[in-house]
């Protein structure tokens, strides 16, 4: 654990940041984003494709200058204590951030003396890391050669060699088969426990569900809403009821009669043949079924289940996240 | 596979997975000779990695020369020999100017790759990181010339300068090209792509190795050329190196280089430096 006593009782907060803002020629690609981050937490940062995740990211990794807002990262200015803060934080990139021609112990010896072990250290360093990341068997092989899950893994080895009080992890389960995600997810609980506070990207409720503390949702570069799991779902209530009809001219009717049996809000967005309601109660999902039945409409197919990042967006934002599937009348 | 490491090893991987993120102390921070030997070393290791890269640097220059020493020696000097004495210092200088292209090039690619954001959240000595790489090109440069110099030597030049003038001329040649290689960085961190990049880097180069004394000597062009042919940083390098092989260069010719190499990296390198930590 010495490894984790850099991090002096200055402040409670690993991030704190007022109205970011990061224009890319007319686009406001970050538009005002405030974040607190408490220290030896797992934050998630939830939103679609080009919400602004990366862009965020990569200001608060002293990466790209902001043109609004201030952020202090362990109490240091963002824009006058770089170097500080570069002592503390590391970065696991969207995309691969390793020379993908060394081979993997190459790559992680590398790391190890840019950050200051001798020789001997480093190579040290980089065997103790390849076991614990079970890619001892790799090392010596080119790391283009290494399957998704393995490149993601020796990536976030490369962050680790020194343990950073703050790592940023952008994406990093995005395209993995679920064995390689569950791994990547036991790196980061690792982490966590060893003191390290852990700031993640994801497109999956899921995954910020299973990981974060507390969550952002983002969406167009504004945080849309803010809070630990339990609070977001309440606020999006915690089942999403989806019912897809057998005729989509029954819709309206069917719509009329699911509003009043589960007295919800119910949406219809994109499909025309599908409505979808945020249900507390399976029970009560039930009976509307029955209810559609009694009137003779025809169900092709239902599910109940947590609500999808869609389902979120869809009553944060009463937009759907996918641009072509705008939401019609909230009938 | 990790099924099996798993069930072989004794221990449990999640006390190992534990350990290993919990010793991860933070040793002093590496000086700028520690961090710029790392950096080289990874361009060492590339070069291992990748010995195609080696390719332009050495059977690029063998075809060149042949070329030129037969297809146009007998008609641009009368004799093969004659030429090559002539045409082989001024090969040599372009066949390094255009490698030194390669340096923008990794340097393109390692932006485009994300690495190059990885190493900008280190807190090291930023400009390590391509000082490391262009000490390595140095290395390319002079595998390029020693292959050049001994395929020559074998086709039947003979320098008058002896191996003083050789040795001379080859670090004139390395000092030339570090300083150009600036130009390339620069380029290499503002253009998007790699394709941009090459054609920028043919358009500087093809006027500047061709325009110049490399092949001919200038009194043979017109007048309205002969202008820049002797402004042309590559020729006051060729007449140079040239002299000095054969034992004829004046402290002038030399030291117009030397001016032209300080020059370039005043301008060169601190935009290079500016761009690297300003990049967006
Ligand atoms: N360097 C850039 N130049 C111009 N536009 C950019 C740049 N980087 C990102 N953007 C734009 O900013 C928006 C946010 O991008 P990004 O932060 O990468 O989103 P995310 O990571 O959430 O997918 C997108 O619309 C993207 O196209
Ligand atoms: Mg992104």
């Amino acid at each position: 654990m010495e490894g984790l006593q850099t991090a002096s009782p200055e402040t409670e907060w690993a991030v704190e940041a007022h109205g970011l803002v990061k224009v890319f020629g007319k686009h406001r690609a970050v538009d005002g984003v405030d974040l607190a981050i408490r220290k030896g937490t797992v934050y998630g940062f939830l939103g679609p494709n080009g919400a602004g995740k990366t862009t965020t990211i990569r200001m608060l990794a002293t990466l790209l200058k902001p043109d609004g807002g201030t952020a202090r990262i362990f109490g240091h200015d963002l824009s006058r204590e770089a170097d500080d803060i570069r002592n503390r934080i590391s970065l696991t990139g969207q995309y691969a951030s390793i020379d993908e021609d060394l081979t993997g112990i190459e790559n992680l010896i590398l790391m190890a003396r840019l950050m200051g072990y001798s020789r001997r250290e480093a190579k040290g360093r980089a065997d103790e890391l390849l076991r614990a990341f079970g890619l001892e068997d790799a090392a010596k092989r080119q790391v283009k050669n290494y399957s998704g899950g393995m490149r993601r893994r020796i990536d976030i080895a490369a962050s680790i060699v020194v343990t950073p009080d703050l790592l940023f992890l952008d994406e990093p389960t995005t395209g993995l088969d679920p064995r390689s995600r569950n791994q990547v997810w036991a790196i980061i609980r690792t982490l966590v426990r060893a003191g390290t506070t852990v700031l993640l990207t994801t497109q999956y409720l899921e995954e910020a569900d299973q990981l974060a503390d507390r969550i952002a949702v983002i969406h167009d570069g504004k945080i849309i809403a803010e809070g630990s799991s339990a609070e977001l779902k309440a606020s999006v209530g915690s089942g999403t009821f989806h019912v897809e009809l057998a005729n989509a001219d029954d819709r309206d009717r069917a719509a009329a009669i699911l509003e009043k049996r589960l007295a919800m809000a119910v949406f219809s967005a994109g499909d025309p043949s599908a409505l979808t309601a945020q249900v507390e109660d399976p029970s009560l999902a039930a009976e509307a079924l029955g209810e559609l039945a009694r009137e003779r409409i025809a169900v092709s197919d239902f599910s109940f289940g947590r609500p999808s990042l869609d389902e979120v967006f869809l009553t944060l934002t009463g937009q759907s996240v996918s641009p072509d599937a705008h939401t019609e009348e909230e009938s | 596979m990790t099924d099996v490491i798993e069930r072989r090893e004794t221990d449990n991987p999640d006390a190992r997975l534990h350990a290993a993120v919990a010793s991860g102390n933070r040793p002093a921070r590496p000086n700028a000779a520690a961090s710029t030997a790392a950096f080289a070393t990874r361009a060492l290791l590339r070069i291992k990695h990748v010995p195609e890269q080696m390719f332009d640097v050495t059977v690029f220059p063998i075809i060149f020369l042949l070329m030129f020493t037969y297809l146009f020696g007998g008609a641009i000097a009368g004799s093969t020999a004659d030429y090559l004495q002539f045409l082989l210092p001024g090969i040599l200088v372009m066949t390094v100017a255009q490698i030194t292209i390669y340096t923008g090039i990794d340097l393109n690619n390692d932006i485009r790759k994300g690495i190059f954001d990885r190493f900008r959240t280190l807190p090291i000595w930023l400009p390590s990181a391509l000082v490391g790489a262009l000490l390595v090109d140095v290395i390319r440069y002079t595998i390029a010339s020693a292959i050049m110099i001994a395929l020559g030597f074998a086709l039947g030049f003979r320098p008058e300068g002896g191996a003083m003038g050789l040795f001379s001329a080859v670090l004139l040649i390395l000092v030339f090209a570090f300083s150009f290689s600036w130009i390339w960085t620069v380029f290499g961190l503002i253009v998007r792509s790699e394709k941009t990049l090459m054609m920028i880097s043919f358009m500087v180069l093809m006027p500047l190795t061709f325009v110049s004394n490399v092949f001919v000597a200038p009194e043979t062009l017109p007048s309205w050329l002969q202008g820049f042919v002797e402004i042309n940083p590559i020729s006051l390098l060729a007449t140079a190196v040239r002299g000095l092989m054969h034992g004829t260069a004046t402290a002038g010719d030399v030291l117009w280089v030397l001016i032209v190499s300080v020059v370039m990296t005043a301008i060169f390198a601190p935009i290079t430096l500016y761009l690297y930590r300003n990049k967006n």
